[in-house]
């Protein structure tokens, strides 16, 4: 078995086109991760462009309202661009400049992680293209035009189901057919390998940041961390650094659309089994033919049908929990936070929000709960104005 | 021997591609039998898949409209062993590894032998993945065939030594589909797999003119159309037949006799 495994998930499926852009990829990671002068520019990004260390806010209200344990919120949707994606957008830049790539494409689904590369690129001077399902272009329209105002071409994908899984197909497509000159920054912890490993060390600077800032806020650390799962990138940048703290306990939250019980969810875990897909052997929703099945979230960011190979992984061993949740505890999520502490989170986040909301009650007073808040909701609000039954478009 | 290899028998081969079940598995079964008459030498069956991602958009199509047919890996199985009573051309699986690995890696490459398929391509496994896939085909005889890209370079002698059949080499970059020009060095992929191992080397990928396959087959063993002859099921839907019968013979007759 090839490189790269988490259990029996991972490894590289890809065309033997890609192998060697691979091959190059890992070798450029393992010769920079620990090198001085990579990690200098890149801690050095990361605080003054995209504005780490990001806040852990205890959630006052929140707490008191639910009655049980101390809430924190993990602020990622206050970085630059409004989401945790910058992260990894900007150590994969970093990386690509240095293997002397000039152009850079990229896949999104609610538009963050295509926002997210689009800043990068412009601000590294690099040519950028951003793949993304037509359906989405519509759901998120003033993303499009963000991307557009940051100098990307947006190119609307129809393949498929028109989201998320049928970008990620399209820039493995357009990657096979312009290698040379250009790097494909994956905007989660999945695909072949190096990337579930580059992308989760990029991301674990979240996880990082909670231990210390836990520390000193309360001597010592949570006993819950949960955030939101698509690819879960955001999930296992919290997580990661408490892997080894066996009594932290980790939940993931999948998205469940309108029921686990119903062919319109992506809850990978609750609903998928073992397969192998874009580049990885993972949990993944399909038909008993392996089929991939069209799957449904409100949250444009969580509606793909996998999930990253380590989550499969924790979730095997059982050191993390995978959880769904559907879009109506969402939404309410979504709408409860705005209130509660005047913070309006992404439908994505809303999603973990809404586990503690469930959780938080049956839970002794003394326990603390971070909830990874990976972005901002501003990009929602047309779109649950419309799930509330009002006419609101952008 | 491989049966595979007799496909190399008949002068230059020409290998021709279809997509199970577009527009219907009753056509796709004809279709196999004109082809083999016609002069193919070789048959790749691909069973459709949601999210063909080596595909250009003929083929993608050809999925999506076989898979809204109902079309199903058992279905094509059945199909399969009705044309074995009298088809006798070596025939291999075109799919990608989920198909496979879903269906139980086992159970799927025993039904292969069970039906009288020869071998099985998976696009998505390269190299470093066989091994999962590889020990089975062995294991019932049936050839798992490797691909080579135009940025192998250095990984052909490698991936040659270790090749079962022939050896698909994949004449540009990109996805599946027509291209008006070739420019990859396919004489010297060949020349690369040729110093390890002797197994016959076929060009794939934007072939669709008897000109471009006869140019190719001046360097390799044989030439493999895929979306040209996908294309003809998409124009003439129920009536394709001929249509693929005439081009699989038009084709065959350009290559048959380049040395």
């Amino acid at each position: 078995m090839s490189k790269g495994r988490f259990g029996i998930h991972g490894g590289q499926y890809i065309p033997e086109t890609l192998m060697n852009a691979m091959l190059e990829l890992k070798e450029a990671y393992e010769k920079y991760k620990d090198d001085p002068e990579f990690k200098r520019e890149l801690s050095e990004m990361l605080n003054e462009y995209a504005g780490r260390p990001s806040r852990l806010y205890y959630a006052k209200r929140m707490t008191e309202n639910l009655g049980g344990p101390k809430i924190y919120l993990k602020r990622e949707d206050l970085n630059h661009t409004g989401s945790h994606k910058i992260n990894n957008v900007i150590g994969q830049m970093l990386l690509a400049k240095r293997m002397g790539k000039t152009r850079v494409i990229a896949e999104t689904g609610a538009g963050q992680h295509g926002v997210a590369t689009a800043t990068v690129a412009a601000m590294m001077g690099m040519e950028c293209e951003i793949f993304m399902g037509r359906e989405d272009c519509e759901r998120q329209a003033l993303n499009v035009y963000r991307m557009r105002l940051l100098g990307a071409k947006v190119h609307p994908v129809d393949a498929g189901t028109a989201t998320l899984k049928d970008a990620v197909s399209e820039t493995f497509r357009e990657w096979t057919s312009r290698i040379d000159d250009t790097h494909y920054v994956l905007g989660s912890v999945m695909g072949p390998y190096p990337f579930p490993e580059m992308v989760r060390d990029f991301q674990a600077v979240i996880g990082r940041e909670i231990r210390e800032q836990m520390l000193e806020m309360e001597g010592r650390l949570p006993d819950v961390v949960m955030a939101c799962v698509g690819g879960g990138s955001n999930a296992i940048g919290a997580f990661y650094d408490f892997i080894p703290d066996r009594e932290v306990r980790l939940i993931g939250c999948e998205a469940a659309g309108r029921g686990i019980d119903t062919p319109e969810t992506a809850a990978t875990i609750s609903t998928g089994r073992v397969g192998i897909f874009h580049g990885m052997k993972s949990y993944f929703c399909q038909d008993e033919f392996g089929q991939i099945a069209p799957v449904y979230s409100i949250s444009a960011g969580l509606d793909y049908p996998g999930i990253g190979p380590e989550h499969a992984h924790l979730h095997d061993v059982g050191r993390a929990e995978y959880v769904a949740v559907t879009d109506d505890e969402a939404v309410g999520a979504f709408e409860y936070l705005s209130r509660m502490e005047g913070i309006i989170p992404a439908i994505e986040s809303a999603h973990a929000v809404a586990h503690a909301m469930k959780v938080a009650p049956g839970m002794d007073k003394d326990t603390i709960i971070v909830i990874n808040l990976s972005g901002r909701g501003d990009k929602d609000c047309a779109a649950i104005a419309r799930y509330r039954g009002e006419d609101l478009y952008e | 021997m491989s049966n595979i290899r007799k496909a190399f028998e008949n002068g230059k081969a020409f290998i021709a591609f279809i997509t199970c079940g577009d527009p219907s598995l009753e056509i796709t079964e004809k279709s196999v039998i004109e082809m083999e008459k016609a002069g193919a030498d070789l048959i790749e069956l691909g069973i459709p898949f949601s999210d063909p991602t080596a595909e250009g958009p003929v083929i993608q199509e050809a999925n999506i409209r076989a898979l809204s047919g109902g079309v199903t890996t058992d279905k094509i199985f059945e199909m399969v062993r009705r044309l074995r009573k009298t088809v006798r051309v070596p025939m291999v699986f075109m799919t990608y590894a989920n198909v496979v690995f879903s269906y139980g890696a086992e159970r799927f490459i025993r039904t292969c032998r069970e039906i009288g398929m020869d071998g099985l391509i998976l696009p998505d496994i390269p190299f470093e993945e066989k091994a999962e896939f590889d020990g089975l085909c062995k294991k019932y005889d049936i050839d798992l065939v490797s691909l080579i890209a135009p940025t192998s370079e250095s990984r052909i002698g490698m991936i040659a030594k270790e090749a079962n059949g022939f050896v698909y080499c994949v004449s540009s970059l990109g996805v599946t589909g027509s291209r008006s020009e070739i420019t990859t060095d396919i004489g010297a992929m060949v020349k690369k797999v040729k110093e390890q191992k002797d197994i016959p080397c076929a060009v794939g990928f934007g072939i669709s003119t008897p000109e471009q396959a006869r140019k190719m087959a001046e360097c390799a063993d044989g030439v493999i159309v895929g979306s040209a002859i996908v294309k003809l099921c998409a124009q003439h839907g129920e009536e394709c037949v001929p249509y693929i019968a005439r081009y699989v013979r038009e084709m065959k007759d350009a290559v048959r006799d380049i040395s």
